[in-house]
């Protein structure tokens, strides 16, 4: 057993820890800013998905990966706002909606690849992001090669989490996202424009989840394929309710995930071969349907979440 | 007093709503420095009229001018950036921000960030000139009702309101919160701002504002130049358009005791819990509760209907024990009642109002057998009760939440009284009911009394239990501090013990 300890709890253990949560981080803060405006994003995967594809397209032909994170990240404050048109502006049903954004697309990213790709046996790949050791910082014992080895993509991460917290809760414009989110009159009637701010919010948190599939097809998998999310997108909702709707909860979560998320692969990969794979694949998420049951009894969501806002009402 | 130029005059506003006339040519003035009173009935367009001035509705005609300048009011930014501040009804607030985050909204920050500091130094300078203290971090759900309040008043002050307007701000007070309000109102006044005060209640508009606009129908019915020397009945018959004669409570004998309570305490679930409390109510008595919301009559309401189960204490209706504390039990035994909240705990508000008229005794033989409802006799039930009761609805199929406030109020009376209970527990019965409407429910309930009913009304409003109540106990956290006779009972009395000073029964 020992040997399987030393095989699991090792340098390269929280390196992968780190890499696996770095997508989830960005999703979770793009979902949190979007719920934190009072709007559930339900297009969160298919709005991953897109990314890593259009992504993916633009730097596999421009040869740039920056060019393709720009891509991804424009994809996904695209989607984000036809999000935002059909919930914020029109006030329709956010459920309904979000799920018409994922189904619409899911479906579009695997018809721009068909159609750019054509069907290829070996689906193409393309030189992803390396590794960029920071100076000095990287010699740390352990905490080096874990946290300061890593792609570019993973030190924004790093940095969105403060960022995201001093964003919410140091500037006037969080201050006006926390408030649509929690009573949109009272913002309202303080000369907020509550359409304006939840529009903005929803597309802010679209730019993160853009982000999440960059990072995935350039810089985790180094290629697209139609599995490429695979329900990243809906764990991200379930960890924005387990980390309390707050930015250092919510990557806190994140990174909790991935831990169990890495023990898994480490489990596959060990002496524990008699069980089925897909027993270790199930764990996450059952981890994840524990954590929530445990923790999310006490989580109280934004009060006006779901709810549209209208004015001259009657 | 002599009247300087007006701060805002509002002049022929016109606001329709499809072809429903909230306001029609209305003109308004307030000087600096005064307090002026806006009276009306429900739906009299009070509240319209200030929401065109706050920017939240575009009037269809007339004009806004500010020391003269006309101006174009289009949203609540630009009400603000004229100076105009608005408390309203229900209170503008986040529940989870801080009262300074509360203040902060909308303020540009300094260098991309929250000016605190400056938030602060603002907060206490107003603190010190109107004496409207608070704590700048305690989350607003951590405020009472009083304090929300003058947190909503504070804000306005903060974004330099020159003119504010509050829309029946004493709604939510204890009457020593109202002295507190009022004071600082005067202050704010001697200051040189202007204040429009929303209200229904004639004391306090005669006891502080200066002068009175009285809307009736969308129209000015009528001004007031000195209200402190101007009757209320005056005044109620300028709001109405005719005389109103409050309804005479004639000497009665009271019989056995029909309800009684010993001892209940409930655990704290929802809201402040009951802690031993015993009353009795005997046949034909209105016993009256009084007490600022939120001292329990929540949980004393749910047990006397059977929706909550006491933790300790025994209840009798008519005599017999309860002993299961159902809706159903209580309501075998004899019990109606009216609930506080008419659309989520009365009725039904998207289904037929038939439907809602008979939903409490829908189990019953009268309108099912066999498992299988009754139609014909759902709706000829709902068709003899809004004949009787004057209801006024397109029909008994008609959905129940499109009807009016006061036509609901009956319809819930209606199905209550067609099946004579022997005790009535009524919570807030006329809150949100115009004059007539009101009215009408208390004679009924007098009527009630009469034949022999026992009937508690829960209630804040200590002038309308005053006039309705033989008895009337004061509730203070969940206790009875005290029961009065009505005959020695005055709002002075009353406003003391609900601060939780004790009573003399």
């Amino acid at each position: 057993m020992s040997a399987v300890f030393e095989q699991i709890f090792q340098v390269g253990f929280l390196a992968a820890i780190i890499r696996i949560a770095t997508p989830l981080a960005f999703a979770t803060l793009g979902e949190m800013f979007s719920e934190r405006a009072g709007v559930l994003n339900l297009g969160i995967e298919g709005i991953m998905l897109l990314s890593a594809m259009t992504g993916f397209t633009a730097a596999s032909l421009s040869g740039s990966l920056w060019l393709g994170v720009l891509a991804a990240v424009l994809t996904g404050m695209l989607m984000g706002a036809l999000h935002a048109l059909f919930t914020v502006v029109l006030g329709l049903s956010q459920h309904v909606c979000g799920i018409g954004v994922t189904l619409f697309s899911s479906g579009l990213a695997y018809f721009l690849y068909r159609l750019i790709f054509g069907q290829q046996s070996v689906p193409p790949n393309i030189k992803g992001f390396q590794t960029l050791p920071i100076p000095v910082l990287s010699d740390i014992p352990v905490l080096g090669p874990a946290v300061f080895n890593q792609f570019a993509l993973v030190y924004m991460a790093i940095l969105a989490i403060p960022l995201a917290a001093f964003i919410l809760y140091r500037t006037p414009w969080g201050l006006s996202v926390r408030m649509v989110g929690e009573n949109p009159r009272a913002a309202d009637s303080a000369g907020v424009s509550v359409i304006a701010t939840r529009f903005q919010a929803v597309v802010l948190g679209g730019a993160l989840m853009g982000l999440a599939g960059a990072f995935l097809s350039m810089a985790q998998f180094n290629a697209f394929t139609f599995g490429v999310v695979s329900g990243r997108g809906w764990v991200a909702i379930a960890l924005v309710v387990f980390g309390r709707w707050d930015p250092w909860r919510s990557a806190g979560a994140a990174l909790l995930f991935a831990f169990v998320d890495a023990l898994q692969l480490r489990m596959q990969a060990s002496g524990l071969g008699h069980i089925p794979y897909e027993a270790f694949l199930m764990l996450p998420f059952i981890f994840t349907i524990v954590a929530m049951a445990v923790m999310s009894r006490n989580a109280v969501a934004p009060s006006a979440l779901l709810k549209p806002f209208r004015r001259e009402e009657r | 007093m002599p009247l300087p130029a007006p701060l805002i005059e509002m002049r022929g506003i016109t606001k329709r709503f499809g072809a429903v006339k909230a306001n029609e040519a209305v003109d308004l003035s307030v000087a600096p420095g005064e307090i002026l009173g806006l009276l009306g009935e429900n739906g009299a367009g009070k509240t319209t009229l200030m929401n065109v001035l706050f920017g939240a509705y575009a009037p269809d005609a007339g004009e806004i001018l500010i020391q003269g300048q006309p101006v174009r009011i289009t949203s609540s930014a630009d009400a603000l950036a004229a100076g105009i501040g608005m408390v309203h009804q229900h209170f503008h607030l986040a529940p989870r921000l801080t009262v300074l985050e509360n203040l902060l909204i909308g303020i540009p920050g300094k260098t991309g960030r929250i000016d605190r500091a400056g938030g602060l130094a603002r907060l206490a300078e107003i603190g010190r000139q109107h004496g409207l203290t608070l704590d700048p971090n305690l989350p607003v759900s951590a405020l009472s009702v009083g304090e929300q309040q003058r947190l909503e008043i504070v804000k306005a002050l903060f974004r330099g309101a020159r003119l504010l307007i509050l829309d029946e701000p004493t709604a939510v007070l204890a009457p020593s919160e109202v002295d507190g309000l009022f004071s600082a109102l005067r202050s704010m006044a001697a200051q040189g701002l202007g204040i429009i005060f929303i209200s229904h209640k004639l004391n306090e508009v005669r006891a502080l504002t200066h002068r009175c606009t009285v809307l009736r129908h969308g129209r000015v019915a009528g001004r007031v130049d000195d209200p402190a020397n101007t009757t209320s009945s005056e005044m109620a018959t300028l709001m109405c358009g005719h005389e109103i004669v409050p309804p005479a409570r004639g000497p009665s004998t009271p019989g056995a005791a029909v309800l009684t309570l010993d001892g209940i305490s409930t655990s704290k679930h929802s809201g402040t819990p009951l802690r031993d409390v015993s009353l009795a109510v005997r046949a034909g008595e209105i016993l009256g509760i009084a007490g600022v919301s939120g001292n329990g009559q929540r949980a004393l309401a749910e047990v006397i209907s059977g929706t909550r189960v006491p933790d300790a204490g025994q209840m009798t209706i008519a005599g017999s024990k309860v002993s299961r504390f159902s809706p159903r039990e209580v309501q075998a035994l004899g019990l109606g009642r009216i609930p506080e909240d008419r659309m989520t705990t009365g009725l039904v508000t998207n289904l037929p109002l038939a439907d809602s008229m008979v939903l409490p005794r829908i189990g019953t033989a009268a309108f099912s057998s066999g498992g299988l409802l009754k139609p014909d006799a759902i709706r000829a039930f709902a068709e003899a009760q809004i004949n009787a009761y004057d209801i006024r609805c397109p029909g008994p199929m008609t959905r129940a939440g499109a009807l009016s406030g006061g036509n609901l109020q009956k319809a819930l009376l209606a199905r209550e009284l067609a099946f004579d209970p022997k005790v009535l527990v009524v919570s807030q019965p006329t809150r949100g009911l115009d004059i007539g409407a009101a009215r009408f429910i208390h004679e009924k309930f007098l009527d009630m009394r009469a034949k022999g009913c026992g009937i508690i009304v829960i209630g804040e409003d200590l002038e309308e239990l005053l006039v309705l109540c033989d008895r009337i106990a004061v509730m203070y956290e969940g206790r009875i501090v005290g029961t009065l006779d009505s005959a020695d009972a005055t709002v002075a009395r009353l406003g003391l013990m609900m601060t939780g000073a004790e009573g003399h029964s």
